[in-house]
């Protein structure tokens, strides 16, 4: 259920973006996901991609400051109010998300990455609460 | 007006003479009094009888910040701290302060010479003198205070800072002279501007800046803007503070009070005198303090000595405006800042070796630091949130070590410029 995202830090300065996509590319490493956190420094670009190990190992010898973190992804169905449900049920067992970032894979449904202070609560909570978890291995198919 | 005139106008055949009897004496007490400076003479086999005359000066060995560092804090105080009235002590280093201490003679001594210099600078008794050197334990404010009183000129204490207050009794007072920071004193000029203050409408005639370097077209500068003229004293608390040497009205180098403090120029690498005329290491030995006499201490700064004779009749030796520094230190706003003491603050952070590079830029007419660190492994984290901290804890970090603010910026490894794998440490952009 946990999922290895990879974090990069950014300076914010035009084409490093392309820069970390084409080194991936070339690796042949697909990206499922992406968002950027950013500031007016500077930026965090985490992504969730086919070959989490590799594209670490290709990032770091390229000298980029990269990092794996733990995360969750949550399946949440296409509905008005599905997100804010399933924030309540975690927010009301203590479960604290760091930052949460989504990406809609058909119409049905949307997915939602989470980063969670307590990794392993977070899902026991959303498992208790049936709430579905996608799996590492389907995410880094798409 | 020349203050000392039997002093300052005497032949070099005379003070050679005063210097030649004055280290012999000094020479003798630190031998028998200073555990270290007896240790180190031993190791090069010199006894006290060995130095004659000036002239074995460089026989003797050399002292550097590091050996008052060494000894803090009294360690290399000649007399029972009971005969110590007071003490300074200069910040801008890693660890450790470097701490002097002055008897009742030394303090003398001290408002001599700033008096001296005051006089070099054409001030006189009936000045206005507003101190805006920071008082404190920096040697800078109460050094010029004491001369201005010896001279009788009324001096305001108003210290460093508070610029609306500098212009305020600057007015209300009728101050003559200024005495600060030349960087300051292009701050004042900008801060009159902006408050609609003319030139014309002070009473400005002189200015004694020191404390950091500054070149001829910042002169030209503070001269044109604050109506008044300007003047380069130079001293160092090691030395004695304010008042080693300063410009005479011909502005063509630093009268040397060296019946005090005797300079010699050394090549900063083979540590050998250099031949007159010669840019080299400044270097002084003090021949008549008590408190703490130094031997052969290397400043660091870069500068030649002039032995001609002045157009203003001081036969006093000259120094040029310092050109430079023999290591890497800094001086920024008036303070010492050393990039050893960044590095330290960035490893006490983490465990391994960080990146950065200092970058000093002149905006306006202020100093400004801005840090350049490399987001290490160890530094990142995948919060926006965390590295802000990070970069928050930096800044503040540097700030409370150092006393002067900083800008910090966050950037990619591999982003500095590396030299044969060292990477560069500081781009001085204040064209000096
Ligand atoms: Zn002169």
């Amino acid at each position: 259920m946990i999922i290895k995202q990879l974090s990069v830090f950014l300076e914010n300065k035009s084409g490093r973006l392309n820069e970390v996509s084409q080194l991936l590319g070339d690796a042949g490493i697909n990206l499922s996901a992406l968002s950027v956190a950013d500031t007016s420094e500077f930026g965090i670009l985490r992504l969730i991609v086919s070959e989490p190990d590799k594209a670490y190992q290709v990032l770091k010898a390229a000298d980029f400051s990269v990092k794996l973190t733990d995360v969750v992804c949550l399946n949440s169905p296409n509905v008005p109010g599905a997100l804010a449900k399933a924030l309540n049920i975690l927010s009301s067992e203590e479960v604290f998300i760091e930052y949460l970032y989504a990406f809609s894979m058909d119409k049905q449904s949307a997915n939602i990455v989470l980063k969670p202070d307590d990794i392993q609560k977070c899902i026991q909570v959303l498992q208790k609460h049936q709430l579905e978890l996608v799996k590492a291995s389907d995410l880094y198919k798409i | 007006m020349i203050w000392n005139e039997k002093i300052e106008c005497a032949s070099r055949d005379e003070m050679k003479a005063l210097q030649s009897e004055r280290l012999i004496d000094t020479v003798q007490r630190i031998y028998h009094n200073i555990p270290s400076y007896r240790k180190k003479m031993q190791e090069v086999g010199l006894v006290p009888g060995d130095i004659k005359s000036i002239d074995d000066l460089s026989k003797l060995p050399f002292t550097t910040k590091q050996d008052l560092r060494d000894n803090y804090p009294f360690g290399m105080f000649t007399v029972p701290m009971s005969e110590i009235v007071r003490v300074h002590a200069s910040s801008g280093t890693t660890g450790k302060p470097t701490v002097v201490g002055y008897t009742r003679k030394d303090l003398n001594t001290w408002a001599e010479v700033v008096t001296r210099t005051l006089c070099m600078a054409g001030v006189h008794r009936n000045d206005m003198v507003q101190i805006a050197y920071g008082y404190g334990l920096f040697t800078g404010g109460l050094g010029m205070h004491y001369g201005c009183e010896n001279l009788g000129a009324s001096v305001i204490p108003i210290s460093g800072g508070n610029t609306q207050k500098q212009l305020q009794l600057m007015q209300d007072f009728g101050t003559s002279v200024i005495a600060c920071t030349p960087s300051y004193s292009l701050f004042l000029a900008e801060a009159m501007e902006e408050a609609g203050i003319k030139k014309e409408d002070l009473n400005l005639r002189v200015g004694i800046f020191g404390a950091e370097p500054w070149t001829e077209e910042m002169r030209r500068e503070i001269e044109s803007k604050l109506g008044l003229k300007a003047i380069d004293i130079y001293g160092l608390s090691e030395v004695i503070g304010p008042g080693v040497s300063c410009e005479c009205e011909h502005q063509r180098g630093m009268h040397i009070n060296e019946d005090h403090f005797v300079p010699e120029i050394i090549h900063p690498e083979t540590l050998e005198p250099m031949p007159d005329g010669e840019v080299g290491e400044l270097v002084f030995t003090t021949v008549t303090k008590e408190g703490i006499p130094i031997i052969r201490y290397r400043t660091r700064d870069l500068t030649r000595l002039i032995y001609e004779p002045c157009a203003c009749g001081r036969t006093l030796v000259r120094m040029e405006k310092c050109k430079g520094r023999s290591d890497d230190m800094l001086i920024i706003r008036g303070v010492n800042v050393f990039p050893s003491q960044i590095e330290s603050v960035l490893l006490d952070m983490s465990e391994t070796e960080p990146h950065y590079l200092l970058i000093v830029e002149r905006e306006g007419n202020l100093d400004s630091l801005k840090l350049m660190v490399e987001v290490q492994e160890q530094f990142f984290s995948d919060e926006v949130k965390q590295l802000e901290v990070l970069r928050k804890k930096i800044t503040h970090n540097i700030q409370s070590t150092l006393g002067i603010s900083v800008n910090v910026k966050l950037v990619e490894p591999k982003t500095i410029e590396r030299t044969a794998g060292k990477a560069k440490r500081v781009i001085d952009n204040r064209k000096l």
